[in-house]
C-alpha cells in the first residue's frame, strides 16, 4: 500500500475510483510455484508503473500431500493505475492450477470474475482428493462466472518438448505457462522475466530456455484465444506517483533494511541473534548477507540464545537485534526483562501469526499486543512500535533503533505475517534526509564519579563498553541500587528504581497523532494499527465519499502512546477499533483514557476486507 | 596483544570488588573465588579487559566480586550472553561462572553449543550435587538416592557428568579441580591459555546442604588413594606413586594396577597424552570407589575457536564491497517514475 508514495487523482475523491484495478489469485499445488508465480508478476508489475498490494497465503506444510485442500497455495494480487491499500477484497480472475485450488478459492471470486483452470488436473483422482463429486468444470455448477478451461499441463508439455526434460521436470515449467498467459492479459513486459529465469538458471542454460518457452507459449496462448472465448487483454495505466526511484519490498525486506540504516545512523555496528520461525526467519536471511554493513547474524540454538546474545552483544557495546513470531517472543519473555533491568539498548522484532501456541503459523493475526505492552513478570515497561506496511518497516526499524539506543531500552517492534510477506512499491528514500542519532558510550568517569545507573535527562543510564579502563562495574537481573547498579534489594530502593524504569519508558518522546484522513474530531474515529492500515483507509475514504463523518487514525506507537491521542479521541462521538485479534489495542485504550471504544474483530487468519470494515463504519453511525 | 609499555603487575587484591561477599561461612566458593583472583595476576589479565558473565545460583553471584567487568545474567543463559559479549568484541576475556543446576539442567542446551561451537573463553562449572540458593533440592549431579526436600525418599534418576557431558559436546579443553585444592590455579591456567572453550569442572563443597559429598576423595585421609592428578607427558600415577592405570587391552577399559618400587613402566601404566579423546573419556568416567577421580588438564587439544571464524567469515563476506546504504536500498529491479 503506497499511501506516501502515490497521489491521489481528483476522481478518486468523488465516489468509487474510475480509474482501473484488478485483482489476480493464483491458486496452485504446495509444489506448483504459485509464491514464485505470484512474485515474478508483481514484479512485472511494479516495472509497469501500478500501484499493487499482494497477499501470499499459503499453508504451514512445506509440500502438502499433492492435489489436497489443505495443501493448496495462493498468491494475491491488487493492482491499478490508483491508490492500492489492500490485496483486494474480491478476486476478479482466479487461476486454478487443481481442483483443490478452485475449491478452497472460489467463494471469494467476484461474482462474474473468470477462472482459468489447468483441465489437465481435473483427473478422477483429483477430483475426489479435493472432494468433488462431480467434474465442476463439466457440471454446469461454474455458471455464475467466466470459465476458461485449458489443458496447461499439455500445453506446457508441447512447448517444453524440445529441451528433452523428464515428464516431471517438464510439468515444472507450468507455472510459468501461466505466468506467459497473465503477463499478455495485462500487457506486460516479458524481458524483465525472461531476464531473471536466465540468471537463476545459469547453471543449467536447458530449464531456462524450457521455461523461457513456457513463458513465451502461454504468451502465444493469450495472443490466439483472444479471438474466441472470455479472455479479453487488458491494459492497466500506470498510477500516478511521486517522481523518484521505485522497487518493490516485502515487509522482511524492509526491515532488516530498516535495521541497517539505524545501525548506521547510530554509528553502531550491528548484531542480529536469530532463531527459525515462520513468519521471521526471513529477516535473519536477509540480514545474514550483509556483512559489508557491520552486520553480525548468529543463529542461535533456540529462541532464548538468540535473545540472550544479543543482550549480551549490546553490552559489549554493539546494537543488539532478535526477532522472531509469538511462540518464540514468549520463551525471550525472561530475557527482555533481563534487557529491561539492566537497561541495555535491544531491538526485538516480532512477526506475529495466528496463535496461540503453534496456532497457525503462515497465517496473520495481530494478537501480541497485550504480550508486547504487558507479557512479562513484575513491572517491566518496554516501548512498543507496530509498522502499518511493507514500506513502513523501514521507518519504524529507524524508529526503533533511535528508541533503543537513546532511552537504554528494549524496544518491541509488531510487524505481522501479512505485512512480512507482502510486497508493495517502495519509493527508495534518501538516505541522507534521516536525523542521525550516534550513540556516545561513556569513556571517562565524570568529575562527581562513575555511576553505572547515573540517569541523564531523558532517564538512560551511560552505556559502558568493556574494555574501558577505569569505568569497571557490575550489571546483572537483581534489582540494583539507584546510581551505583550495586545489589540492593532494600523497600525503599525497588520502589524508586520500579518508578524510574517505568517513568523513562512514559517519559519517551513520540510524534503527536495525526489523523489520517478526515477531522480531527467528529462522529467517528476508526482507531488502528498495524496491517490493517489498508482495509480501514479504504473503507474510511469510500465512507467519507458517501459522506459520512468519519476519521481514520492509525497508531504506530502502542508504548507509550503519543501525548495527544486521549485528548484526540476524546473529541470523536465514536470510536471504533478493528483488530485482528479479539480487541486488544480497544482495552489498552480504554484502560488508558477511558474511552468507550468498539471493537470489530476478526481472527480467521486472513486479513480483513475493505467490505467489512465499511460495514462496521455504517452500523457504528447508524 | 602488542602493548607497547609494561604494564605493572597485578596482585590478587587488584582483583577485588569493594562488594561484601554473601556466601554462606565456609562455603567453597570463597576457596575458589581467591584461586581465581590469585591466578589473574598470573596470567596476565588486565581487569578492564575481563568479563566474567554468570547466570543464576550460588556461584552465579561471583561476577560481583571480581574487580573486572561482569554479566549476572538469567538462569542457565550465561552461555548465550557470553556467546554474543564475545561475538561483539573477541579481543575481551571472557569468563562463565556456573553451576550444576545452571549449566546442565535449565541451561544444558546452551552449555552443549557453546562447548560444540568452541567460543573462546573459560567456563567454570561449580559442582556441588545440590541446588543451594533454592534451598538444597537435588540437582542433575545428585548420585541416586539423594535425600532432599523435593526427593524425600530419595533421587531416582541417574546424575549427569559433567566432564564426559563436555567431551561429548566437541570440547576441546576439559579439566577437573577442587574448591579448596592448590592445585586448583594450574587448571584454571591451563584453561586460561586452551585458545577455545576451557571447561572446568569444579568439586565445590555446599556447607549447608550437601556438607562432604565429595569427603570419599577430598577428606585428608582419602586424598592421596582416590585422587589422580593427571599430567601432560606423566604416567597416570595416584597414592603417592604406588598405584597407576593401565589398560586392560581385552575389554579396552582401565585398571588400577599395583606399582612396586616406582616401577610404573613395568606395571604397564598409561602416559597421560592430554590431545587423547578416548583416554579423556576413559578418565572422566571412570567409576568412582574403584577407581581414583581424575583431576587436573584430562583433555587439551585446541580448534579453531567459533568467534574467529565468525570474524573471518565477516571479513571475507565483506572483501572488496563499499557499505553504501542508498545503493543497498535502490538494490534489484527498479523502476522511475519521472
Amino acid at each position: 500500500m503506497a499511501t506516501a508514495v502515490h497521489q491521489l487523482p481528483p476522481e478518486e475523491t468523488s465516489d468509487r475510483p474510475p480509474a482501473e484495478s484488478v485483482v489476480v489469485r493464483f491458486a496452485g499445488d504446495s509444489g506448483d510455484g504459485m509464491q514464485l508465480t505470484g512474485g515474478q508478476f508483481t514484479l512485472s508489475t511494479a516495472l509497469a508503473g501500478n500501484d499493487l498490494a499482494t497477499f501470499p497465503d499459503f499453508p504451514a506444510e512445506i509440500r502438502a500431500p499433492q492435489g489436497t485442500l489443505f495443501g493448496v497455495s495462493a498468491f494475491q494480487i491488487n493492482f491499478g493505475s490508483s491508490e492500492i491499500d489492500t490485496a483486494g477484497d474480491e478476486p476478479d480472475v482466479l487461476v486454478a492450477m487443481n481442483p483443490a485450488a478452485l475449491k478452497t478459492n472460489l467463494g471469494s471470486l467476484k461474482k462474474g470474475g473468470l477462472i482459468i483452470a489447468d483441465e489437465g488436473e481435473f483427473s478422477e483422482r483429483n477430483l475426489a482428493k479435493a472432494k468433488y463429486d462431480a467434474n465442476p468444470l463439466e457440471d454446469g455448477s461454474l455458471a455464475p462466472w467466466q470459465l476458461m478451461k485449458l489443458n496447461i499441463s499439455q500445453l506446457t508439455l508441447d512447448a517444453v518438448k524440445p529441451f528433452g526434460l523428464g515428464n516431471k521436470e517438464a510439468l515444472r515449467c507450468k507455472n510459468m505457462w501461466t505466468l506467459g498467459l497473465a503477463l499478455w492479459m495485462f500487457d506486460r513486459d516479458r524481458q524483465p522475466l525472461i531476464d531473471w529465469l536466465k540468471a537463476k538458471f545459469a547453471k543449467a542454460p536447458e530449464l531456462a530456455d524450457a521455461n523461457i518457452a513456457a513463458l513465451n507459449a502461454g504468451h502465444a496462448y493469450g495472443e490466439t484465444a483472444e479471438l474466441a472465448g472470455p479472455m479479453k487483454q487488458h491494459h492497466v495505466p500506470a498510477a500516478p506517483a511521486e517522481p523518484g526511484l521505485y522497487r518493490t519490498i516485502t515487509g522482511a525486506e524492509s526491515i532488516s533494511l530498516g535495521l541497517v540504516a539505524g545501525a548506521q545512523l547510530a554509528s553502531l555496528p550491528m548484531f542480529f541473534g536469530g532463531y527459525p520461525i515462520t513468519p521471521a526467519s526471513a529477516i535473519l536471511h536477509h540480514l545474514s548477507r550483509l556483512k559489508e554493513f557491520g552486520v553480525t547474524t548468529f543463529q542461535a540454538e533456540d529462541e532464548i540464545a538468540a535473545i540472550a546474545s544479543a543482550i549480551g552483544a549490546s553490552y559489549a557495546g554493539q546494537l543488539g537485534v532478535t526477532s522472531s513470531s509469538g511462540p518464540g517472543i514468549a520463551l525471550k519473555g525472561e530475557a527482555i526483562g533481563l534487557a529491561i533491568m539492566t537497561e541495555l539498548p535491544l531491538v526485538v522484532v516480532n512477526s506475529q501469526r495466528g496463535g496461540p501456541s503453534t496456532g497457525l503459523p503462515t497465517k496473520t493475526e495481530q494478537s501480541d499486543l497485550y504480550q508486547a505492552v504487558y507479557g512479562r513478570n513484575g513491572d517491566a515497561p518496554m516501548p512498543v512500535i507496530a509498522a502499518r506496511s511493507a514500506a513502513d518497516c523501514f521507518d519504524v526499524a529507524i524508529e526503533a533503533c533511535r528508541i533503543a539506543t537513546q532511552y537504554m531500552t528494549p524496544v518491541m517492534l509488531l510487524t505481522d505475517g501479512y505485512i512480512a510477506n507482502a510486497a508493495e512499491p517502495w519509493k527508495v528514500p534518501d538516505t541522507s534526509a534521516y536525523e542521525p542519532f550516534p550513540v556516545k558510550f561513556l569513556e571517562e568517569a565524570p568529575a562527581t564519579g562513575f555511576l553505572a545507573y547515573a540517569r541523564d535527562e531523558k532517564g538512560a543510564r551511560p552505556w559502558v563498553k568493556p574494555g574501558t579502563p577505569g569505568l569497571l562495574h557490575r550489571i546483572g537481573g537483581i534489582e540494583k541500587a539507584a546510581g551505583t547498579g550495586n545489589i540492593d534489594y532494600s523497600p525503599a530502593n525497588h520502589q524508586l528504581m520500579t518508578e524510574a524504569r517505568r517513568d523513562k519508558v512514559a517519559g519517551i518522546k513520540v510524534p503527536d497523532q495525526q489523523v489520517e484522513v478526515g477531522e480531527t474530531s467528529g462522529k467517528l474515529a476508526v482507531v488502528g494499527w498495524g496491517s490493517t492500515f489498508g482495509p480501514i483507509h479504504q473503507a474510511v475514504r469510500r465512507a467519507r465519499r458517501r459522506g459520512l463523518d468519519v476519521a481514520h487514525i492509525h497508531l504506530r506507537h502502542i508504548w507509550p502512546m503519543p501525548a495527544n491521542l486521549g485528548t484526540l479521541l476524546k473529541g470523536y462521538e465514536r470510536i471504533l477499533v478493528p483488530e485482528m485479534n479479539t480487541g486488544q489495542l480497544k482495552t489498552v485504550l480504554r484502560d488508558q483514557y477511558l474511552v468507550d471504544a468498539k471493537p470489530l474483530n476478526k481472527v480467521s487468519g486472513q486479513p480483513f476486507r475493505i467490505a467489512e470494515i465499511e460495514a462496521a463504519i455504517d452500523q457504528a453511525l447508524a | 596483544m602488542n602493548e607497547m609499555t609494561t604494564i605493572a603487575k597485578s596482585t590478587p587484591k587488584d582483583w577485588e570488588s569493594d562488594q561484601e561477599v554473601r556466601w554462606c561461612p565456609g562455603c567453597g566458593d570463597y576457596a575458589i573465588l581467591k584461586a581465581v583472583q590469585r591466578t589473574m595476576p598470573e596470567i596476565g589479565a588486565r581487569p578492564e579487559n575481563t568479563v566474567f558473565v554468570s547466570g543464576i545460583g550460588c556461584s552465579s553471584r561471583f561476577p560481583y566480586y571480581m574487580e573486572t567487568y561482569g554479566f549476572h545474567t538469567i538462569h542457565g543463559r550465561a552461555p548465550a550472553v557470553a556467546t554474543g559479549v564475545k561475538l561483539a568484541n573477541p579481543e575481551l576475556d571472557v569468563w562463565i561462572i556456573t553451576g550444576d543446576g545452571d549449566a546442565l539442567s535449565i541451561g544444558g542446551n546452551h552449555t552443549m553449543h557453546l562447548i560444540r561451537r568452541n567460543l573462546d573463553c573459560q567456563v567454570l562449572l561449580f559442582n556441588n550435587e545440590i541446588y543451594g540458593l533454592t534451598k538444597g533440592q537435588y540437582s542433575p549431579t545428585s548420585r541416586v538416592g539423594t535425600q532432599s526436600p523435593s526427593t524425600p525418599f530419595g533421587s531416582v534418576d541417574r546424575p549427569a557428568n559433567p566432564c564426559a557431558f563436555a567431551l561429548g559436546s566437541g570440547a576441546r579443553f576439559v579439566g577437573r579441580g577442587i574448591d579448596v585444592h592448590k592445585n586448583l590455579p594450574t587448571v584454571l591456567k591451563a584453561a586460561y591459555a586452551h585458545k577455545g572453550t576451557g571447561f572446568v569442572e569444579i568439586f565445590q563443597n555446599c556447607i549447608v546442604y550437601n556438607d562432604d559429598v565429595f569427603a570419599p576423595f577430598t577428606a585428608k585421609p582419602n586424598a592421596a588413594p582416590n585422587q589422580l592428578w593427571v599430567e601432560h607427558g606423566k604416567p597416570l600415577l595416584f597414592d603417592n606413586g604406588t598405584k597407576g592405570l593401565a589398560m586392560d587391552t581385552d575389554r579396552l577399559v582401565l585398571k588400577v594396577v599395583e606399582v612396586t618400587d616406582g616401577d610404573w613402566q613395568g606395571a604397564s601404566v598409561i602416559v597421560h597424552d592430554q590431545t587423547n579423546r578416548g583416554l579423556a573419556h576413559m578418565l572422566v568416567e571412570m567409576p568412582t570407589g574403584a577407581f581414583p577421580v581424575a583431576l587436573g588438564v584430562i583433555f587439551d587439544d585446541p580448534a579453531p575457536t567459533f568467534e574467529s571464524a565468525v570474524v573471518a567469515q565477516n571479513a571475507r563476506a565483506s572483501e572488496g564491497k563499499v557499505a553504501n546504504l542508498q545503493k543497498l536500498l535502490g538494490k534489484g529491479q527498479t523502476w522511475t517514475v519521472e
